[in-house]
């Protein structure tokens, strides 16, 4: 077991090394280059100047030398300044990521909140017009395309009715009726987007636990059907569904990329994107390495989920 | 109950008849197949109104609907209906090709990982394992922003009109094998202690005319099945990245980048917003009900 996750956790690290690489690649790659963004701001500048500028931010070395020179001062815990926001990064990243917790929590919870019970009423009567409505609820879901999803919410929301803000987020010291306003549609959206999803996970897990002995043996003893589905099968159901949903919180981070940029919600989505789109090379690159760590550490914890929720697994036995 | 002839039970006859009494699926079948031929008759359609795809018209911008332009016009005011037939053809096309291309690469990994096993199927696994753990939709943004000029590839093809549309489907092939190879390989390791392959073995057949000659016809059917549901999930990144202004380029309709000024017309011209974002549910939905109408009559046993 504990070898396991060590395995797991070691190649996590792995992958994130790999990455860090990868990205500091095709940063490389995006349009245009620091010296070139400062040719264009300062039109004195000759060609020569930028030909020393370029020897002096190291631009002339080879990739592979450029990339260590920044792991080091990136572990030493120098990350550089954002470019668009003439802050070093950390600080642009943390209130970043304390926006998408808040985001990505509320609309996760509601997701699970609403369906766990769909899910399990589905596969509780199986072919019932329960299971129908609730299987084509699912698969409006999972077809919908979140951005238009968003526009539709805010066209009816803000422009007819007037009731809610088209995107932004509240100031600073605002009420919590305030900070609600703005966080509704966000996070309707994406709990709309997720439901699908995690309803089918649910009801399909819930039937898999539901054609077990220990089931027939509930039924045997007179419990009741709802009993039986609710506690005795729910219980069981939960284990690879909350597998699949700590896999998904990490997905989730990064999913909420484009409801973040449409809503305008200050978070890590809409970071990454301005970030890349505004050649702000330093934060695009620490923002981006974040996003990947998150969604890892996602998957290492599904993978510690399902063996601590389920007794009967026993990881990395012999054959790993 | 006498019938004349001899009903024949081919277990494709009988994939075919699960698959007829999902009717979900059948009516995404005819679904789609009407929006195929809509998109390819395109032209004619143009004809028919007399209009042009790409005529900008700035008097007419945002016009009503009218009987030269049924769905009235967009911002620049092109005609919307011909625009969003020659934009289907991009969203579905690119859908099919890349959910394609996505499914061979991933066809091939799990072939070798499931057939050769051993180290060469764990390094493939793990590898697998590590695309899957990966954020996809930054590292989608990132990779179709990325400057064409500094990869060293010639001028002309940077800047042909197409490359948009290759940068789309290279990309999502890169990020959307793993599915597949993942189920070939499963699938490939049953396979392979089947009597047929080591009767092939026995008869000295190479590894290569075993893989893709005796294993991989039994493949195709679960194949069949995961393109056709990933075809919708191609078809949302397509149409996320164009809205984002980072897939298919302008004046080159998709629906997605019909969308991209959505978000001001919602103020005066919302049906502008309705169109193409509809096109793209119904499409993705039909796709996603067909391939599962297709699993349930290819694979009977995964449902209850």
């Amino acid at each position: 077991m504990t070898r396991f996750l060590l395995m797991r956790g070691l190649q996590s690290l792995v992958v994130l090394a790999v990455m860090s690489f990868v990205i500091y690649g095709l940063i490389g790659l995006m349009p245009g280059d620091p010296i070139d963004l400062m040719i264009s701001s300062d039109p004195k500048m000759t060609a020569a100047d930028a030909a020393r500028l370029r020897t002096l931010y190291g631009l002339d070395i080879p990739l592979y030398e450029r990339y260590w020179n920044w792991l080091l001062s990136a572990l030493s815990g120098d990350l550089g300044y954002s470019r668009l926001f003439g802050q070093p990064v950390l600080d642009v990243l943390f209130p970043a990521l304390r926006n998408s917790l808040m985001l990505l929590g509320t609309a996760f919870f509601m997701a699970v909140v609403i369906a766990i019970p769909l899910g399990t009423l589905a596969a509780a009567k199986p072919r019932s017009a329960t299971d129908y409505s609730v299987n084509l609820l699912a698969f409006a879901g999972i077809s919908i395309p979140s951005f238009w999803l968003a526009l539709m919410l805010i066209m009816f929301f803000s422009v007819t009715l007037g009731w809610l803000p088209a995107g932004g987020i509240a100031p600073d010291g605002s009420s919590f009726l305030e900070n609600l306003r703005f966080i509704v549609l966000p996070a309707i959206t994406l709990t709309i987007v997720s439901i699908g999803s995690y309803s089918r996970y649910v009801r399909s897990s819930m039937l898999e636990v539901l054609r077990q002995d220990y089931i027939r043996t509930a039924k045997a003893k007179g419990a009741s059907g709802r009993r039986i589905v609710w506690l005795h099968g729910l219980r069981n159901a939960m284990i690879p569904v909350v597998t699949i949903l700590a896999l998904d919180f990490g997905f989730l981070f990064s999913g909420a990329l484009v409801t973040e940029t449409i809503y305008s919600w200050p978070g890590m989505g809409k970071l990454i994107f301005d970030s890349v789109m505004g050649n702000d090379f330093n934060l695009a690159l620490v923002a981006l390495l974040f996003a990947t760590a998150v969604t890892l550490l996602g998957n290492l914890l599904a993978d510690l989920c399902y063996a601590w929720l389920d007794p009967r697994i026993v990881v990395g036995g012999d054959e790993t | 109950m006498n019938t004349n002839k001899v009903r024949s039970n081919s277990p494709f006859l009988l994939a075919m008849r699960r698959f007829k009494r999902h009717k979900l699926a059948i009516a995404s079948l005819a679904l789609l197949l009407t929006m195929i031929a809509m998109v390819i008759l395109a032209p004619l359609f143009e004809q028919l109104l007399g209009v042009d795809a790409n005529h900008v018209d700035l008097f007419n911008q945002k016009s009503a609907p009218s009987a030269e332009h049924p769905f009235g016009t967009d911002e620049l005011g092109r005609d919307v209906l011909v625009r969003l037939m020659y934009g289907g053809r991009i969203s579905l096309f690119t859908g099919l090709i890349a959910a394609l291309a996505a499914a061979t690469i991933g066809t091939v990994v799990g072939l070798f990982a499931g057939y050769f096993g051993g180290r060469l199927d764990a390094l493939l696994m793990r590898f697998t394992d590590s695309v899957i753990a990966l954020p996809l939709l930054p590292l989608l943004i990132v990779l179709a922003a990325i400057d064409l000029n500094k990869l060293g590839l010639p001028a002309s093809v940077v800047e042909s009109e197409m490359v948009s549309f290759y940068r789309i489907i290279i990309i999502v092939a890169l990020v959307g094998w793993t599915t597949v190879a993942r189920l070939v390989r499963g699938a490939t390791l049953s396979l392979k202690q089947r009597e047929f392959v080591m009767a092939a073995e026995g008869v000295g057949a190479s590894h290569m005319h075993i893989m893709f000659k005796h294993i991989f016809p039994n493949l195709i059917s679960p194949i069949i099945v995961a393109v056709t549901l990933s075809v919708g999930n191609v078809i949302l990144l397509e149409s996320v990245l164009s809205f984002m202004g980072l897939g298919i380029q302008p004046p080159m309709p998709s629906w997605g980048n019909m969308l991209t000024n959505a978000q001001e017309l919602i103020w005066d011209a919302p049906m502008l917003a309705v169109y193409p974002g509809l096109l793209i549910f119904v499409t993705v939905i039909s796709f996603n009900f067909l391939g599962d109408g297709l699993q349930d009559a290819f694979d009977p046993k995964a449902e209850v």
